[in-house]
């Protein structure tokens, strides 16, 4: 491997390149669903290759390929070379990098059970299980869906700089969700969370934790229970977030509009833009004194941790937001050096066969004071809003909707009925700054998601969100006509 | 490439010793050239292969992936399959993997000219469309790509269905301080691709958007453009023109079969093998594409199925399989709306107040069954008064019923055109709706 490493490296220099690096991915699958009690899936799936990255004459260029040989690397580090030229015809001013360290390192992910060792019968076991709670749980159940998910990628990044970094990340996670239908109205709970529950860096033992078939009955009823329910109120209100909630809410609202290369315009064709823009940087009240906002590679667990980036970066903490204030932006080498900087180790690229981009990390949500419990006592009215059902939100991040699965009524500082069809929306920074109130360390939960789409051709990344429940003042609730 | 995939194919079934067996390759060599800030910034090129493979053990299913064609690997991957099956219960609901039955061979998918498409070929194009946006003081961003590929799918009942195939498309954004305008192509053909023409478009959009007003969310009078009725008409397939969400209960044809759904105006149909669209001559289990009318004067029809949901009805699969594993089961991947008799200039001047709407962003359903999506305009929002386009609004958050849209189609543009969206294509017009529901707005 080393050789071929070595192959790519010494031709791209002797071709001349100003920069170059390659990463050799070797990422294996293994998914395992049920669906109303029979086996959607037993599925294993092995992806393996490579990318050369070079800087030529000023821009970039990339190719790729499935065919680890010798003779490709050669191919694919000319073609690389070529795309550059063709990039270099149309540049306003070279790409500069800023200086980097180089490492010569191993990171590995830290884990108990490695999750390919636990038998797929055991995994079915807890599936089987969860599913047929489900369906114990109510007679209007017509969906039951649940499923276990391993992953393992391994990495070797090098370049002419100097840096040979070797990775193993091992992940898996799993989750529910039923569905109940009566007649024309259709209502799903999930668990942990929507669209395939929860993920993280560690072993097994996190889908032991997760503890599906014990939540599986009561999710099944809850969807029961929101046939009958009333349709949420139109209302102008206080809302308190669930934590999965808040982790979509950072995710869509304060960890894409502070990508840097969104900020820069670099995704203007696909994803959009930023309402953020650089003099904002250091000058701009986000959120309310109470947020304060990381982005942290180094969490142990999260889905967006690393030992370094896919440009060979350190995994860092940084500080998006403090007491409100945006501070920094996530950056790649490329576009921190736009705004003169270093890059804080955000570049990351959804395998070999795609470029680094700017991506979210583990977009952290700091602690607050209070319990929970504390913050529903003191809250007069309101509504409880968990699960999320779907998402939408403008290319400058600004206008977002977001739909719940499961609305609870706050009254006088208890929880009352459950609402159906909830959904809210708002402006990003309004939005923000009317949070009053986050729940503490002991209400804190890691959320991993597998499902962050981004460029052209589009880029799947998992992230990590980590946050308590917080609560917002008047809020839009409901549909309006 | 097409040979070695046709020999890959024939290896695995010869590998495997399970009573049925399904392999689907997909090889793919593409490039994308990305754009933004008037400079070429992001420059790509892959090249890829998926061998997918399923097992069939007593009912029991098992299945495998990997991306490499070597003979050992082939191997391997037949094993994991084989093993994953052993472990799974048998589905009582699984009969059998597709019958054998032969797509037709004169379908054309691949134009050498396509493939041909360099970098070089690429910045050419895209300096053209800068030099555009440049002379207006514009911003010009996009995507350029295209893509060689064949699809094989083979079983051990006697599918054996292989194709190659070209896409091209480009997107592009010109955007100014206070607006922006979006085109779009896709097809199989790039010669058919005209730079200019997109660029022009979107330049003119861009400048005549120039700083928009704001104005109230609200019921308004629309019209949706090709991409806008493209996006609604995709996630109208997902939320419930498939046989898995009608069996499943989830679907919004549920009890509605043979009924009005929407105004008869309306006909949608899909048809993977029209010249209009991106052809596909088979699904993902080989099985030959069939025409299939959805809705017919506003009146619901039929969905489409693959294997499994047939076998279920003891129908025929209409070829409309996924690649399996999947959630969603059967989809309409080549979507036709019928098209109507106006000019979009009629359409506008036919209008006292609306909206004429380029195409929307991040659209999502909130409820499918009752098919409410939500979303935002995007890229060339303008007001129309007294049947004339007057000037640029800022961009608007609708959240409405696609059915209900659909019941309120009062004009449907005699003009269609391909437009990509999020499951596959559509060959649709534009619409004019009434009473449209508009719940938001933003602030550009």
């Amino acid at each position: 491997m080393r050789s071929l490493i070595q192959l790519a490296l010494d031709n791209a220099s002797f071709y001349g390149t100003s920069y170059a690096d390659i990463r050799i991915v070797n990422e294996k699958t293994e998914s395992i669903s049920v669906r109303n009690g029979r086996i959607e899936e037993i599925s294993y799936h092995l992806n393996q290759g490579f990318g050369i990255r070079i800087l030529y004459n000023g821009s970039w260029g990339f190719a790729s390929s499935f065919r680890l040989e010798k003779k490709e690397i050669e191919r694919i580090t000319k073609l690389a070379i070529k795309i550059a030229k063709a990039s270099s015809r149309l540049k306003r001013e070279d790409i500069t990098l800023p200086h980097q360290e180089a490492y010569q390192d191993t990171y590995r992910s830290q884990y108990l059970i490695n999750p390919f060792s636990v038998p797929i019968e055991k995994k079915l076991e807890i599936l089987l299980a969860a599913d047929s709670q489900m369906r114990k749980g109510s007679k209007k159940i017509k969906l039951t869906q649940s499923q276990i998910q391993s992953l393992s990628k391994k990495q070797i990044f090098a370049n002419t700089e100097g840096s040979l970094i070797e990775q193993e990340i091992i992940a898996c996670g799993g989750g529910i969700a039923a569905t109940a239908v009566d007649g024309f109205e259709v209502q799903r709970r999930s668990y942990p969370n929507s669209f395939g529950g929860n993920y993280s860096t560690q072993g097994f033992e996190f889908v032991q934790s997760l503890k599906l078939e014990e939540n599986a009955e009561r999710i099944a009823q809850e969807a029961e229970a929101l046939l009958k329910a009333p349709e949420c109120p139109t209302i102008k209100t206080t809302v308190i977030l669930d934590s999965s909630q808040m982790a979509l809410q950072i995710h869509e609202s304060i960890g894409h509009p502070t990508e840097l290369d969104r900020v820069l315009g670099m995704e203007a064709s696909f994803a959009g833009t930023s309402f953020v823009t650089l003099d904002k940087i250091g000058n701009f009240q986000y959120a309310s004194e109470i947020v304060n906002i990381t982005a942290d590679a180094t969490l142990k667990g999260g889905m967006g941790s690393f030992g370094y980036d896919d440009e060979g970066v350190k995994a860092q903490k940084v500080e998006i937001i403090k007491n409100g204030l945006l501070l920094n932006c996530l950056s790649s080498r490329e576009t921190a050096s736009v705004i003169g900087g270093k890059s804080n180790g955000t570049a990351r690229a959804d395998g070999w066969n795609r470029i680094p981009i700017v991506r979210m990390t583990n977009i952290n949500l700091e602690p607050g004071d209070a319990r929970l419990e504390e913050i529903i006592s003191d809250t007069k009215e309101g509504l409880y809003l968990e699960t999320n059902k779907s998402w939408s939100i403008d290319d400058k991040r600004l206008n977002f909707q977001f739909a719940m699965e499961m609305a609870r009524e706050i009254k006088n500082g208890k929880l009352g009925r459950i609402y159906k069809n909830a959904n809210y929306t708002g402006i990003t920074p309004q939005f923000w700054c009317s949070c009053d109130a986050i729940a503490n360390k002991k209400d804190w939960q890691l959320w991993g998601v597998l499902n962050c789409g981004k460029g052209e051709p589009e880029q799947v990344m998992e992230v990590g969100h980590g946050t308590p429940p917080a609560r917002f003042r008047n809020v839009q609730v409901g549909l309006r006509k | 490439m097409k040979e070695k995939v046709k020999k890959a194919l024939e290896k695995v079934l010869q590998f495997s010793h399970a009573q049925q067996t399904e392999v689907l390759i997909y090889y793919s060599s593409s490039q994308v050239t990305r754009f933004a800030n008037n400079t070429i910034h992001q420059n790509v090129a892959e090249e890829n292969v998926n061998v997918s493979v399923r097992v069939i053990e007593d009912k029991r299913i098992g299945h495998a992936s990997s991306n490499n064609l070597k003979d050992k690997s082939l191997k391997e991957v037949v094993e994991k399959a084989t093993q994953n099956a052993k472990f799974a219960p048998r589905d009582p609901h699984f009969y059998s993997l597709p019958q054998k039955e032969i797509p037709r061979d004169d379908i054309v998918t691949f134009f050498p000219e396509t493939a041909a498409s360099s970098p070089e070929k690429k910045a050419n194009d895209i300096e053209k469309i800068i030099k555009l946006a440049l002379k207006e003081k514009l911003i010009a961003s996009g995507a350029y790509r295209t893509i060689t590929s064949v699809l094989g799918v083979a079983n051990s009942l006697g599918i054996k269905s292989i194709q190659d195939f070209t896409k091209v498309s480009l997107n592009l954004v010109i955007m100014s301080d206070t607006s922006s305008g979006f085109s779009s192509f896709v097809g199989e053909n790039i010669s058919l691709l005209d730079g200019k023409k997109l660029a022009q478009s979107a330049i003119k959009k861009a400048l005549e958007s120039k700083k928009p007003i704001k104005i109230e969310p609200g019921q308004y009078d629309v019209i949706l453009e090709p991409d806008a009725v493209s996006n609604m008409l995709a996630f109208l397939a997902y939320a419930g023109l498939g046989a898995l969400s009608v069996q499943e209960g989830r679907s919004f044809l549920c009890g509605k079969f043979g009924q009005k759904i929407m105004n008869e105006n309306i006909t949608i149909w899909d048809d993977g093998l029209a010249p209009e669209t991106l052809k596909l001559p088979f699904d993902f289990e080989g099985v030959p594409k069939k025409k299939i009318v959805l809705i017919e004067k506003g009146i619901a029809k039929r969905v489409v199925y693959d294997s499994y949901t047939a076998h279920k009805e003891k129908i025929k699969s209409t070829g409309h399989a996924l690649p399996y594993p999947n959630s969603v089961g059967p989809l309409p991947l080549n979507l036709f709306m019928k098209e109507g008799e106006a000019s979009l200039e009629e359409m506008i001047a036919s209008t006292d107040k609306g909206l004429l709407i380029t195409r929307f962003h991040y659209t999502n359903l909130e409820n499918p069954t009752l098919t409410i999506l939500t979303g935002m305009t995007r890229d060339g929002t303008f007001l129309i008064e007294k049947g004339k386009v007057t000037k640029g609004v800022k961009n608007l958050r609708f959240t409405q019923s696609i059915l209900e849209a659909f019941s309120n189609v009062k004009m449907i543009s005699k003009e269609r055109s391909l437009k990509e969206n999020m499951t596959g294509v559509a060959f649709v017009p534009a619409l004019k709706i009434k009473n449209f529901n508009f719940s938001g707005t933003t602030q550009f």
